[in-house]
């Protein structure tokens, strides 16, 4: 076969993953920075500059925004690290029920997200919801899980953690695997104990796969939405509004412009934290 | 080489089009399949001939919200109007509720793609849904003559009318237990004050005054919508000033007093305000656990559907104001029946949009589905076995003690409200800060809106 043929041949192979590329993502991506400069009623539109970022940095909202956005990602995220880690060697021990296990933790992650709102946003009723309803049963008088504005985006949160923790783990257990056994035997001629078998050999080595669950954990929470949105809809008032949320309720009110705006913004906002995350994390990477 | 690279994209880009044109379609494409169906001989039916009625069969369709209550009245109206009218057939699409009914209309319209016939609000969502360009203009049709003035605003867009009412009016006010009223002696508040009082005593009896169900947001609204009957009582200009940016909720107390009220239910509320659902609240109210709920009237069918038997323990009165002599009611209008301009069958969807304007069409509905207030068609009465809930609102009607809510009167009604009501309800606002913070709300739905002097 000639160069020529070969380049042609490999060439119209790309051509429809390419078409639908530029079809799907790179058009509306330069559509929406078009759009999010103009007032747009879906049926036509009116060309206002930068009008529509002005008017989204000064939703009321917007500050709480930002801060809760960042909150969340970083409570999620620290926690799947955490539980991801240790629930990830415990089930790479040596147990009888470890495959039953392993699909107990993951379990939660193939549910539906919207489900699982409504289910644990039942489950926090603070008067009549079963996590309530048990600490009263030991005497605890429960908080307003959702209501309280303190608490409710941690509540939030929290169940994030419950939903996400099987996939960290999964992560986890691959890296863990992944680890050649040698180290382990260097490390019983050095007379470690499980407590070193943890912090040098397993915390280090996989790092790689921590560096993954944090990248994933954090761009998923800075954009995540449809938790918040069927558990508080960003409430009470504007308690636990997330960028994603303000941006959802723009829409709804018909302000697609600005809805828009809004999305250019979120882009902006979470290339400009993930990118340095994640070339910081991958200079970190160190070879097995 | 360039030459086949530009068929491939031409391929694609066909294939994509392709797709995309078969999402669309649907609706439109099914009337003329249904014409080309044998039509049933004219003289078969009973009706007296009309000019528009066509020769053959048509099929028209019909997109209203898919609430139990907009099903069943659309089937109603539906089969009622093909006993008159054989030849024209009435398809039925829903679609949902609230804001993301709102923009399943909005899309629709902007990709040409919308049923001959849709039920939708009136008022402000209606004037955001470019009607000149999108809705046939009913200004000159006879059957406006049949529409109580009152409504004709709502439906109207630059001095054109595009809708015809399509239900009964309700109002926003306040659900109370009557038999708790009776148990503690109390009676039916003229004011304000006499409203907190009664508050105060229900609460020492141990019940809770005030029914909050704030965990469907757009209830926490209520007392602040309810309250333009009062406000317009001492502003009449206010609706007009307010669109045209000369009057601000903050700085006009009147309307500052909206707020005012809402911030003086805090404490009032079941501890739960904030995680119980709007059906919950209707059972508080219907049970007596709660004892007032501020709601609109268009609750009534789904208490008369649950509690049938509590009915006569439930009461209405308007929201009232600081001043005994002049309580009065704000009112809600029907919803309207739009025809889409582009349609195919305007002639047949013109008819239908004439029987549900009709006394006929009024009747037809409430066979299914209580009205939640007097029509506002000429000669349509309520029922006979109309609750007596309803029958409360008939003297402010009698009285002319009515006003509508300002989204009948004003293009503008800002998105964020039921959040900032929510925060002044809970006691994490006040009054006065949640007004001002309205204020902007609105300002920046007016300027998205483009609307002059903002």
């Amino acid at each position: 076969m000639s160069k020529v043929i070969r380049r042609t041949y490999s060439n119209y192979f790309l051509l429809p993953a390419a078409v639908i590329y530029v079809a799907i993502f790179i058009l509306p991506t330069v559509m929406s920075f078009f759009f999010s400069m103009t007032r747009w009623t879906l049926a036509d539109w009116e060309f206002i500059g930068f009008q529509n970022f002005a008017t989204f940095f000064q939703e009321p909202s917007l500050s709480i925004g930002f801060r809760n956005t960042f909150v969340y990602a970083l409570v999620a995220c620290t926690l799947k690290v955490v539980l991801g880690l240790l629930l990830g060697v415990f089930l790479t021990a040596k147990i009888k029920t470890k495959a039953y296990l392993r699909s107990v933790v993951f379990f939660p992650t193939l549910v539906s997200t919207i489900a699982v709102g409504i289910a644990f946003s039942m489950m926090m009723h603070p008067t009549e919801g079963m996590l309530n309803t048990s600490l009263a049963a030991i005497g605890i008088t429960g908080p307003d899980w959702l209501g309280d504005t303190r608490i409710a985006l941690l509540s939030v949160a929290l169940v994030d953690v419950w939903k996400g923790v099987g996939f960290a783990t999964v992560i986890y257990i691959a890296g863990i695997m992944s680890i050649p056994s040698d180290y382990y035997e260097a490390l019983q001629i050095d007379g470690g104990n499980a407590f070193d078998k943890f912090w040098r050999i397993i915390v280090p080595l996989s790092r790689p796969a921590t560096n993954t669950v944090i990248i994933l954990a954090f761009i998923g929470g800075l954009r995540s939405f449809d938790l918040i949105w069927t558990m508080t809809k960003g409430g009470p008032g504007f308690a636990t509004d997330l960028i994603a949320s303000i941006i959802y309720k723009q829409y709804q009110a018909g302000f697609y412009g600005l809805a828009t705006a809004g999305n250019v913004i979120l882009f902006l906002f979470v290339t400009v934290l993930a990118y340095p995350l994640s070339a910081y994390l991958n200079r970190k990477e160190v070879d097995l | 080489m360039p030459k086949s690279k530009a068929f491939g994209l031409l391929l694609a880009t066909t294939l994509i089009a392709g797709l995309l044109a078969a999402c669309g379609g649907g609706g439109s494409n099914a009337p003329e399949t249904n014409a080309s169906a044998s039509a049933p001989p004219a003289s078969a039916s009973g009706s007296e001939p009309r000019e528009s009625e066509p020769a053959k069969s048509v099929t028209i369709s019909l997109l209203t919200d898919n609430t139990q209550d907009a099903v069943n009245s659309a089937k109603a109206l539906i089969e009622a109007f093909h006993a008159k009218h054989p030849n024209i057939t009435v398809e039925h699409e829903t679609r949902p509720q609230g804001s993301e009914g709102d923009n399943f209309v909005k899309t629709r319209l902007a990709t040409g793609d919308m049923n001959d016939v849709f039920f939708y609000n009136s008022g402000s969502l209606m004037q955001a849904l470019n009607p000149e360009q999108n809705l046939l203009d009913l200004t000159n049709e006879p059957f406006q003559a049949n529409v109580v003035d009152v409504f004709k605003p709502t439906v109207t867009f630059n001095g054109n009318i595009y809708g015809a009412p399509a239900g009964s009016t309700m109002g926003g006010g306040w659900f109370y237990n009557k038999k708790v009223y009776a148990d503690l002696g109390l009676s039916v508040p003229k004011t304000w004050d006499e409203l907190m009082a009664n508050n105060d005593r229900i609460k020492a009896a141990g019940l809770t005054p005030i029914i909050g169900s704030y965990k469907e947001t757009w209830t926490s609204q209520l007392i602040v919508l309810a309250d333009y009957y009062n406000v317009q009582a001492q502003e009449p200009n206010f609706a007009a000033d307010y669109t045209a940016n000369k009057a601000k909720y903050a700085t006009t107390p009147a309307a500052l007093r909206s707020f005012e009220k809402l911030e003086q239910t805090v404490g009032y509320m079941n501890k739960d305000f904030l995680a119980t659902t709007y059906d919950a609240g209707l059972k508080m109210l219907a049970e007596g656990k709660g004892v007032h709920y501020p709601m609109l009237t268009f609750a009534i069918p789904a208490l008369l559907q649950n509690f049938p038997d509590q009915m006569d323990n439930i009461g209405f009165f308007a929201q009232p104001g600081d001043n005994a002599d002049r309580n009065g009611l704000t009112v809600w209008m029907p919803g309207a029946a739009y025809i889409y301009k582009n349609g195919a069958h305007i002639e047949e969807a013109k008819t239908f949009v004439e029987f549900v304007a009709s006394v006929e069409g009024m009747a037809a509905m409430a066979t299914v589905s209580k009205p939640s207030g007097p029509y506002v068609i000429k000669g349509a009465e309520l029922p006979e076995d109309t609750p007596q809930v309803v029958k409360d609102m008939i003297p402010y009607f009698d009285g002319n003690l009515t006003a509508p809510a300002l989204e009948f009167v004003s293009p503008i009604k800002g998105p964020s409200l039921e959040q900032i009501t929510v925060e002044v309800g809970s006691g994490q606002r006040s009054a006065k800060d949640a007004a001002e913070m309205y204020d902007k709300d609105v300002e920046k739905q007016a300027q998205q809106l483009g609307l002059e002097g903002w």
